[in-house]
């Protein structure tokens, strides 16, 4: 390693150790300063400009900082930024509040630590909801991960509404099937029997012995079903199995890169039914959620971090456009 | 045996399932239920064979002192950590009073997955955002109407789906504001295009299972 | 129990650091951490899969003296062993028997859920009542009708486009790179709110800067 770098490595240490021990905490950016922050970037992406227009392109490494610096610093500043509901995300909370006192919720929790900071925060925000409402849930999933995050999110649930702790009795208002390999097989083989596929829930109880479960068998028996999926097995396979085949009213969560396509499975078919009642797509999607719930936490703490971060690629691809159009009027 | 049996299998296990959807009735789902179950089990098969294969290798590298060994050695040590630690807890929490499940909150297999497994996999997978900014500012060009096409439609989803786009366009009335036509891109002009791909993808899928089951696709056995 | 606590979260942001270290270049602390990941991958799923599947959903039934079926997933644990033969190359040929129990069994579920969910459901979608609702629906339905037949007609690669054919492609075409605009946008959303979480992580969870 060339000493610059070990240098620039120490460097990095010391300044993580200075923050750690030395900073003020939490950091919060006064408006004038944020302002200064605002107005900095813009000079940056001037600068930027500029060279691109030069002909002399930046390098990575400098995209790479602007990216880093663009998603860090909103995280100190204090604009709020005003959260507009989808029509998706209203079609899955109107889906809930219709659902009565006692209802079942089948929550399928597939996704994996990695989509996390998208999914995690609707899921949380959705068990609160549940709990705080009444409703039932019987928690699995189809990827490994997700029991565990299913967790995190009862977790959150008890920690934000600390009265739920004592109202809410595992086994009585809530159960965690644990997870099953065999992706959509598992999802067919819950069609007909929920116990064939789970016998013992993640704490190895049996299936009958779980007062929720009583007389819970398939689908036929729940009374909604909400997946929260980063990829495959997620909301595909469960409308093309528990809605499509066994008529179970569905509502997902997805990763954005997922959302685009689980849009045609919303619209009405000759039935007069939607495979898909709603959708909330990425973060943006979560923090509606969240606003709906009356839960304001991460994911719309997260948007104007996001909302920067949108900013900063499309300035990059406007500058890159334009250097090359430049460019071929040149050679014209 | 080695080419006849398989397909054989390919063809029972297929038309069960076919068979199946159209009379779910015994013995037919009963087909399908047992299949089901056996493809759970398997499912576990297939992912130790993965993980005993990726043992396999990272042996042979040290053996045989190939590049990257020091690294085979750290994978395996990972490896027999988590595995240890893993069994230890499912074993520990089956005999517990109360039973406890090997993943709660508390066990160390719940403290490697909080504070090794679940930074690296998120992290590996954070870095994308910034190759994304990056190739979009080299590569992403509006070099015909296509390509046009695809941009102004990243445009307008990227800054409607996120409130800065109807603040930059607040002087407009609600119905002409950014989220508005983010919303009626996804749900009409993405809609046609992914539906036009989920039917093409479907009828392609249909004539694939075809002859798979049929035994007319064999690329699955591998060679003799 | 504390100390434990602490030091998870010092070790989570080392090995957080580590992998970023990967966007200035291919580095020994990347290359640490990457096979940490990778064994402790591999060692995660094993686990699981042992616990979830191979104890649950085997040994939990075929020890029940009461399930009258317990005989039936031992069919499943025999082809699951033949698939571990593929490890050793002399008898690595067993493999192929659950491996078509596998492909047989996707391909037969895929034929019809594919084929109802993803083109019946999704066509009788799209051939709507052209004259219903209001105009903001009637536009919608009816751009939704041309755009997925065009898109569609451009699929069918064994007529020349050409001609009229040729125009309803190229429509086609126009709808499918919407499509993938589209998809860039909320890709390049889902890839940004992965590094948010992670860095609210280090200066939230671990430095403890963001409010």
């Amino acid at each position: 390693m060339k000493v610059k770098e070990l240098l620039a490595a120490v460097i990095i240490v010391l300044f993580f150790l200075l923050c750690y021990f030395f900073s003020p905490k939490p950091v919060q950016f006064s408006p004038t300063v944020s302002v200064v922050v605002i107005i900095l970037l813009s000079l940056a992406f001037v600068y930027v400009f500029i060279r691109t227009f030069q002909g002399k392109f930046i390098g990575r490494r400098t995209v790479f900082v602007f990216v880093g610096v663009s998603l860090l610093l909103p995280f100190f500043m204090q604009f709020s930024l005003p959260v507009l509901i989808s029509p998706e995300v209203r079609s899955v909370y109107d889906a809930l509040e219709e659902l009565p006192p006692g209802s079942k919720v089948l929550a399928s929790f597939d996704y994996d630590p990695a989509s996390a900071p998208e999914l995690q925060p609707m899921a949380d925000a959705f068990m609160k909801y549940a709990f705080e409402h009444g409703l039932k849930v019987i928690i699995m999933g189809l990827w490994p991960q997700g029991p565990q995050q299913a967790d995190q999110s009862v977790q959150a649930a008890f920690a934000e509404n600390p009265g739920l702790r004592d109202s809410i009795k595992y086994g009585r208002d809530y159960v965690n099937l644990g997870f099953q390999a065999g992706n959509e097989f598992v999802i067919l083989r819950m069609g007909e029997s929920f116990k064939a596929m789970f016998p013992t829930d993640l704490y190895n109880t049996p299936y009958d012995s779980i007062p929720l479960l009583k007389n819970v068998s398939n689908f036929s028996n729940v009374d909604f079903g909400m997946n929260f999926s980063a990829g495959k097995p997620g909301t595909v396979e469960w409308v093309q199995i528990a809605s499509d085949r066994y008529k179970l009213p569905m509502g997902a969560g997805n990763t954005a890169v997922q959302a685009p396509m689980a849009y045609p499975y919303m619209k009405k078919g000759e039935s007069g039914r939607k495979q898909l009642i709603g959708l909330l797509g990425g973060m943006a999607g979560g923090a509606e959620f969240e606003k709906l719930t009356k839960k304001q936490a991460k994911a719309t703490t997260y948007l104007l971090s996001q909302s920067f971060a949108h900013m900063v690629v499309i300035m990059f691809i406007i500058i890159g456009n334009v250097a090359f159009f430049r460019e071929k009027k040149e050679k014209e | 045996m080695k080419r006849e049996l398989p397909l054989t299998i390919a063809f029972i296990a297929g038309i069960a399932f076919i068979i199946a959807y159209f009379i779910p009735h015994p013995p037919f789902n009963r087909f399908e239920n047992w299949f089901s179950d056996w493809f759970a089990i398997i499912a576990a098969f297939a992912i130790w064979l993965g993980a005993l294969n990726l043992m396999k290798i990272s042996f042979i590298k040290i053996i045989r002192k190939k590049s990257d060994w020091l690294h085979a050695i750290l994978i395996i040590i990972s490896f027999v950590i988590i595995l240890f630690f893993g069994f230890y807890e499912g074993y520990r929490g089956l005999h517990a009073d109360p039973p406890f499940s090997f993943r709660d909150p508390g066990t160390s297999f719940d403290w490697i997955y909080v504070n090794v497994y679940t930074p690296l996999s998120a992290t590996m997978f954070a870095l994308l955002a910034f190759f994304v900014a990056s190739a979009s500012y080299r590569a992403f060009r509006a070099r015909n109407l296509e390509a046009t096409l695809l941009l102004l439609a990243a445009f307008f989803v990227m800054l409607g789906r996120v409130p800065v786009g109807d603040i930059i366009t607040g002087w407009l009335p609600m119905e002409y504001q950014m989220s508005q036509w983010a919303s009626w891109i996804m749900n009409v002009l993405n809609t046609a295009g992914q539906r036009a791909i989920m039917i093409g993808i479907a009828l392609g899928l249909v004539s694939t299972s075809l002859r798979i089951i049929l035994g007319l696709e064999r690329a699955y056995m591998g060679g003799d | 129990m504390e100390f434990w606590h602490v030091f998870g979260i010092w070790f989570a942001a080392a090995l957080t650091i580590g992998i970023i270290s990967f966007l200035y270049r291919d580095n020994v602390l990347y290359k640490i951490c990457e096979a940490i990941f990778v064994g402790t991958s591999a060692g995660y799923w094993f686990i699981v899969f042992f616990w979830d599947n191979l104890y649950k959903k085997f040994y939990v039934q075929v020890s029940d003296p009461t399930n009258p079926e317990r005989y039936v997933p031992w069919v499943g644990f025999v082809l699951g062993v033949l698939m571990l033969t593929r490890l050793f190359s002399k008898i690595g040929w067993m493999s192929r028997w659950p491996m078509a129990f596998i492909v047989g069994a996707v391909a037969g579920l895929y034929m019809m859920i594919y084929f109802v969910s993803n083109a019946m459901v999704q066509v009788s979608s799209t051939i709507m009542p052209v004259f219903i609702g209001s105009w903001s629906e009637i536009i919608a339905n009816t751009t939704i009708a041309i755009g997925t037949f065009c898109g569609l007609v451009y699929f069918f690669f064994s007529k020349e486009h050409r001609g009229a054919f040729g125009g309803a492609a190229r429509i086609g075409i126009w709808f499918l790179m919407i499509t993938f605009g589209a998809s860039f946008g909320y890709t390049v959303m889902s890839r940004m709110s992965l590094m948010i979480g992670r860095l609210d992580f280090l200066f939230g969870t671990w430095l403890g800067m963001i409010p």
